[in-house]
């Protein structure tokens, strides 16, 4: 549904863009084209790596890989299947609530849910491009260590 | 040489895929269809947001981008930005060329930093599907956690980042192209 939202916002603007200024539009298009020219090698990249990275480490895998395990070290397992992965989260909240139901703890659920969705190793490529070394070094960093400090605290309260 | 550079990664995971594959076709298979997929899926998230790209970039100022999110755009920008984040739909790798075009009209970089954060871990859709599957109690406690932690964090890595880093990661998006404002 939000995906349609955003095609009809885009048609929408461009058919007011295009009344408004043809030549203007057609600047816009060029832009547009070039933002995306420029960046493709390096999303196909990623892309592929996603490829790989999803099947090698499958929903089945990851759910064996993390099994019941509890404690700080089922929590650095699914941290680090977290940070590497890039599932979707229409996979990734019914494996978690799957996991969760064959006795995964849920602080390991929820480090595996922050890391998941903030902290991009295979989306790295893509984030030095825009940002840097450093920038994409430190985000990452951060977010790994703040997907444990919320983890343990989500912990306490749904306990 | 040139022409190659770009696509390095691209060209690296193609030979592991195409080793793989000789090894084991039912794995290179999958491989196969999941990149295929994803493909799918970037081309169908993808295109209207570099077409928004094009037209904000060619329709709204930079003096505007800067008045809303600039360095003297105070909280509102931060509200802003959060806002922009968690209403937005597609993964991560969306976020970037948004990131790109903010920067290049003269965005704040902490604001530009909670865009990322919110979008990466705030959307309002991921989190609706988080309460249905994982409870509300989960979802809403990870989300405001995610809320202060993507402040704390771009603080920072704005803290962290000196000036003249950032203004070589600016120079990166800024317009060579000589365009209209």
């Amino acid at each position: 549904m939000f995906e349609r939202i955003l095609y009809i916002t885009a048609v929408v603007f461009l058919i007011v863009s295009y009344v408004k200024d043809k030549g203007k539009t057609r600047t816009a298009l060029k832009k547009s084209w070039k933002a995306f020219a420029n960046i493709f090698p390096a999303m196909a990249g990623v892309l592929a790596l996603m490829g790989l990275v999803l099947t090698v480490l499958s929903p089945e895998i990851i759910s064996r890989l993390m099994g019941n395990k509890t404690g700080f070290v089922g929590m650095v397992i699914t941290s680090v299947v977290g940070a590497i992965t890039l599932i979707p989260g229409f996979i990734a909240f019914p494996l978690a609530s799957s996991l969760l139901e064959r006795g995964a703890g849920i602080t390991q659920i929820a480090v595996f849910i922050s890391t998941l969705m903030m902290v991009g190793v295979v989306t790295a490529p893509l984030e030095t491009k825009y940002f840097g070394r450093r920038e994409t070094v430190l985000r990452n960093a951060f977010c790994y260590v703040f997907s444990f400090i919320a983890a343990l605290i989500i912990g306490m309260v749904t306990a | 040489m040139k022409m190659v550079k770009p696509y390095l990664l691209l060209i690296i995971i193609i030979v592991i895929d195409v080793v793989l594959f000789l090894n084991d076709t039912t794995t290179g298979k999958q491989i196969l269809q999941v990149t295929a997929q994803n493909f799918i899926q970037m081309l169908s998230v993808l295109p209207p947001i570099f077409l928004l790209i094009g037209l904000l970039d060619v329709w709204v100022p930079r003096e505007t981008i800067i008045k809303f999110l600039g360095e003297n755009s105070g909280i509102k920008g931060v509200f802003l930005s959060i806002f922009m984040g968690v209403a937005a739909a597609g993964p991560l790798y969306a976020a970037f060329p948004v990131v790109g075009i903010m920067m290049k009209k003269g965005a704040r970089f902490t604001n530009v930093l909670i865009f990322l954060g919110a979008w990466s871990t705030m959307k309002i859709p991921m989190f609706l599907f988080e309460i249905t599957s994982l409870g509300a109690k989960f979802a809403v406690t990870r989300w405001l956690l995610s809320l202060v932690g993507i402040l704390i964090i771009a603080w920072f890595i704005d803290k962290l980042i000196g000036n003249k880093e950032k203004h070589a990661i600016y120079a990166k998006h800024a317009d060579n192209s000589g365009s209209q404002k």
